[in-house]
Parts: C-alpha cells; sequence; structure tokens
C-alpha cells in the first residue's frame, strides 16, 4: 500500500517534440532486429515441429486404421444430435451446479470465519464439511445420493438429475469454500482495523470492505475450479442421465467406431474455450492492477 | 472536563508489556503529542483507545463514560472517535468519493446525495475535490493520508487519534498533511497525535508527553518537555533525535 508518489510528467506535447539521442536510437534498432529474428526463429520451429508430427503420426504403420475407428466424419455426424444434446445436459447442469457450489462455498467460507464462543458448533460443522467433501471421491458422493437416498423411498424425493448436481454442488462447494476462505485471509488486518475505526460493524466490514478485495483477489482460482467442474458434471451420467459422454459411448457401442468420443472431445473443449479465456483475462487484468500499472 | 481519561493502562503482547500502567488526560479542543522511541506504547495506546485492542488493566473514559466496561458496544465508541494510520489503509477498491463516505452511509444511515455531498465539500475544503472519483492507488502518499484525515473527519467525531501519520510519506508531502492537522486544531478538533515530527509537536500541540516503556515518563507544554526536559530519558532520548538532525 505505501507507494512513491506518482512521477511528474511531462506534458505529451513536449514528449513528441523530443527527438532521442543517438545511443537511443541505435538502441531502438536493435530491439527491433532482435523482435523480427526473433519472430522468424518461432515461426521456424514451430513449423518444424508440427511437420514431424504430422510426419510422425501419419507416417505410422497403424495410422489408416487408427483414422478410420477415431476419425471418421459419416459416423461424426450420426452421432452429433445425440451428442449435442447430451452436451446441453451438460451445460445446464453446470451454470446450476457452479452457481450453487460458489454460493454455498462463499456461505461455508464466512461461517469459517465467524468468531465468539456462541459459534464454535457452526465453525465446527463448516469446518467439518470442508474436510470430508473435499478428501470425498466424487463418484461416491454420487452413488450415495443417487442411488442410496432413493432407496430410502421417501415421500417427495427430487429426480435423480436433481440428487446428482446436488451431489455436484457438495463437492466442489468444498473446493470453493477453501478458496474463498484463503481470499478472506489474504486482506491485510490493517483494512479491518481500519473499517472497524470507522464504526463498521464486523458484518459491515466483511460485506464492504473485506469480501469485495477478497473476491477479486480469488477470481481466478474460483474459476479455475468451475472449468474443472464442467467435465465433471458428466459424471451424474453414472445415475441414469445422458450427458454428452454417455452419448457417445452409446452410440461407439452401437458403430464400434470411437468416433464419437472424439467428437465430444471436440464439444467440450470448444465450451471450454470461452471460460478459459475469460479466466486468463481476469487472472490478467488482477496482475496488471497488482502491478499498479 | 476530559474527553479523554486514561488510568493505569497495561497491555501485554506474549509477555512483553508494552503498556506498563500509563495514565493520560486530554481536555477539549486540546491537542497532545505522545513522542517516544519506536516500542514505547504509542501505536498500542492509541490502538488501545480506539478498543481495537483489549486491556490487561486501567480504565479508558470517553466523555464520562467507561469505554473500557466489557458491556459497552465498541462500533458505538468508535462513531464517536477518527483514527487515521501510518500506512493510510484506504480502501484500494473503493473511490475516494466511496471511502469517504462509506461510514456515513452505512454507519450514520445517510442518504448517498447528502453523505456524497458532504464528503465532496470536505474534499473540496482540502485540495481534494478533483480527486474525488479517483482511486487510491492513483494518489500521492501525501494525498492518501489527506483523504484517510478526511474519511475520518467525515464521521464528525469528538476525538481524532492520528497515529504517526507523516511517518511513510517523502519528506516534500510531509507538509501538507501537517498543514491539513494545523487547520484541525484551528478548528478546535481535540486530538491525540503520535509523531516523530519534533519540530511539529512543539508547533501544535498544547501537551507533549514523552513515553518510555510504556508509561508517561515526562509531560508538559512543548517548550518545557522538548527544551528543558527535567528526566535524564527524556534528555537522552531528545539528544539522539538531535545527532540524528532531527529537531
Amino acid at each position: 500500500m505505501t507507494r512513491a508518489p506518482a512521477p511528474h510528467h511531462d506534458s505529451p506535447a513536449a514528449l513528441r517534440q523530443r527527438t532521442p539521442s543517438a545511443a537511443q536510437r541505435r538502441r531502438a534498432a536493435y530491439r527491433r532486429r532482435q523482435t523480427t529474428r526473433s519472430v522468424l526463429v518461432a515461426a521456424a520451429s514451430t513449423a518444424a515441429l508440427g511437420t514431424l508430427l504430422v510426419v510422425a503420426v501419419t507416417g505410422a504403420p497403424g495410422w489408416d486404421r487408427v483414422r478410420r475407428s477415431f476419425l471418421d466424419p459419416e459416423i461424426a455426424r450420426d452421432a452429433l444430435p445425440e451428442v449435442l444434446a447430451g452436451l446441453w445436459l451438460n451445460v445446464r447442469l453446470l451454470v446450476c451446479c457452479a452457481v450453487g457450489a460458489l454460493l454455498l462455498g462463499l456461505l461455508i467460507a464466512l461461517l469459517r470465519t465467524l468468531r465468539g464462543p456462541v459459534f464454535f458448533p457452526v465453525r465446527a460443522l463448516a469446518a467439518g464439511y470442508t474436510y470430508t467433501f473435499r478428501g470425498l471421491p466424487l463418484i461416491i458422493v454420487l452413488y450415495v445420493l443417487t442411488l442410496g437416498v432413493p432407496g430410502l423411498r421417501l415421500q417427495g424425493m427430487p429426480p435423480v438429475l436433481v440428487l446428482g448436481g446436488l451431489a455436484l454442488v457438495l463437492t466442489y462447494g468444498g473446493y470453493l469454500a477453501e478458496v474463498f476462505r484463503a481470499g478472506i485471509e489474504s486482506i491485510h488486518p490493517s483494512q479491518l482495523a481500519a473499517a472497524r475505526s470507522l464504526g463498521l460493524t464486523y458484518r459491515q466490514t466483511m460485506r464492504h470492505v473485506v469480501l469485495p478485495q477478497a473476491v477479486r483477489r480469488v477470481a481466478p482460482p474460483l474459476l479455475n475450479d468451475v472449468v474443472a467442474l464442467q467435465k465433471d458434471v458428466g459424471l451424474v451420467s453414472l445415475a441414469g442421465p445422458i450427458d454428452a459422454v454417455r452419448a457417445a459411448q452409446i452410440a461407439t457401442a452401437q458403430t464400434f467406431n470411437y468416433t464419437p468420443y472424439i467428437l465430444a472431445g471436440v464439444l467440450f473443449v470448444l465450451l471450454a474455450i470461452p471460460l478459459i479465456a475469460v479466466t486468463d483475462w481476469v487472472t490478467l487484468r488482477s496482475a496488471r492492477r497488482q502491478s499498479g500499472s | 472536563m476530559a474527553v479523554l481519561t486514561c488510568r493505569g493502562l497495561r497491555k501485554e503482547f506474549a509477555g512483553q508489556v508494552v503498556l506498563d500502567g500509563l495514565d493520560l488526560t486530554v481536555e477539549e479542543h486540546r491537542v497532545v503529542a505522545l513522542i517516544g522511541a519506536s516500542g514505547s506504547g504509542k501505536s498500542t495506546l492509541l490502538r488501545c483507545v480506539n478498543l481495537l485492542e483489549e486491556l490487561d488493566d486501567g480504565t479508558i473514559t470517553l466523555d464520562g463514560e467507561e469505554i473500557s466496561d466489557p458491556r459497552v458496544d465498541p462500533d458505538r465508541v468508535r462513531r464517536r472517535i477518527g483514527m487515521v494510520f501510518q500506512s493510510y489503509n484506504l480502501f484500494p477498491h473503493l473511490s475516494v468519493l466511496d471511502n469517504v463516505t462509506l461510514a456515513p452511509r452505512r454507519v450514520h444511515r445517510r442518504e448517498r446525495a447528502e453523505a456524497e455531498a458532504q464528503a465532496r465539500d470536505l474534499l473540496d475544503r482540502v485540495g481534494l475535490g478533483a480527486k474525488a472519483d479517483a482511486y487510491p492507488d492513483r494518489l500521492s502518499g501525501g494525498q492518501q493520508q489527506r483523504v484517510a484525515i478526511v474519511r475520518a473527519l467525515a464521521n464528525s467525531p469528538r476525538l481524532m487519534l492520528l497515529d504517526e501519520v507523516t511517518s511513510a510519506l517523502d519528506p516534500e508531502l510531509v507538509g501538507e498533511v501537517l498543514a491539513m492537522i494545523r487547520d484541525l486544531k484551528a478548528d478546535g478538533m481535540t486530538m491525540v497525535l503520535a509523531t516523530h515530527e519534533m519540530g511539529f509537536a512543539r508547533e501544535v500541540a498544547d501537551q507533549v508527553c514523552f513515553l518510555d516503556a510504556g508509561r508517561v515518563v515526562e509531560a508538559g507544554p512543548p517548550a518545557q518537555v522538548l527544551g528543558e526536559p527535567t528526566q535524564p530519558r527524556t534528555r537522552q532520548f531528545l539528544k539522539r533525535i538531535i545527532d540524528a538532525g532531527r529537531l
């Protein structure tokens, strides 16, 4: 926080009129030559590596057979509607579970920061939750919730899809809670001291001073976990609902050709690109903010 | 009547005694400067008065109310006290205007328009009106510290606690902050300031207290404490300051 005062800048017009010295012109020319050289070297090495890979893969003795069983355009076209229908389930589940897990994670993190003896059971429960669900494999949570809980035959049991989503929310809520908590604890105590000195209550301090800074700081790791969640939502297919990977599996079983898997994989990557791009952008922005430029 | 009375304050950190039976009285409209070496207890005293630290013994009375009573709501006490820190502690995610209006809006439940008008008026008065919409990291250290003072003033405090508010500043920026404190004194604000600026303490303070090992060793008018100290430890401290060319 302690920063030197901003240096006094000359006006832009004055800067434009200044002619650089001979030494500076030599340096600039040298740097330009270096940049051109770097670009050329990068292009050449990329081309060389690409050619090598293509030759190695297509020149392999089994290439023709692999291409037929993994990269058959006709089979891809036939499987596309089913795989897309499955992917739509992934997308819907992702949105619901991401929102649910973020809210649950934030709530658990806040409960863990509460002080005072009254809140001991709440703190203990929240801590127990994060320990349990970060340690428990997602598949086991899924099986217990989607196969075990309906077995109780209780009135008003939600559908399997909702139970599966709940398993995802519970598991990812545990990870996200720890990310939020790390963010909250990274805010310097002097910020709390300043807020409390102004007469803000603990809750107001959290709401207006700590959380806005903490969430901004941990946005990249939060989004990273959402990208991971995107791949794990498909696991609900273990309980019956057909997601993109399961649809590909069904199509593969019908044709004995693995192309639908490749298709599903490509679609997953395409779906992840916008999310990852947002993550990178947020990371870059927070890095720039910290360097103060 | 005294605004602030401290009696026999004691505070330990991990077995180390930081305040050791400290007494202090601050009358209304008076400015008290706390001087002393680092670790003598100046900052801890201010933090105890603002109830940021829990006392190990002694009593603190603000306007006749004993605020060191654990049944007193600390949030209600802090609303009446303004505190400014060495490291400014502005909220980096809020604009200057939002930094200043946060407490009036959330603590005193003022309307946004009313709070902002008051904040802009205060900022204008200290020449920071143009910076109202800027973010703290765009400001120089001196400007940030002046905003921090304005933020504390927006609560209309009874008492201001200033904790080495110029120690983190470049020498050429110290003056603007000191000028602001001088204006506060002229307006009759009651203040306790911990400082290393002996020249400023001499000029602005009504009383100078020399702290050593958690006690007030010597207290009196600036001319007496800084000019003709009676206690050997005060003389020793001032000699070191003079040797360092800081007086």
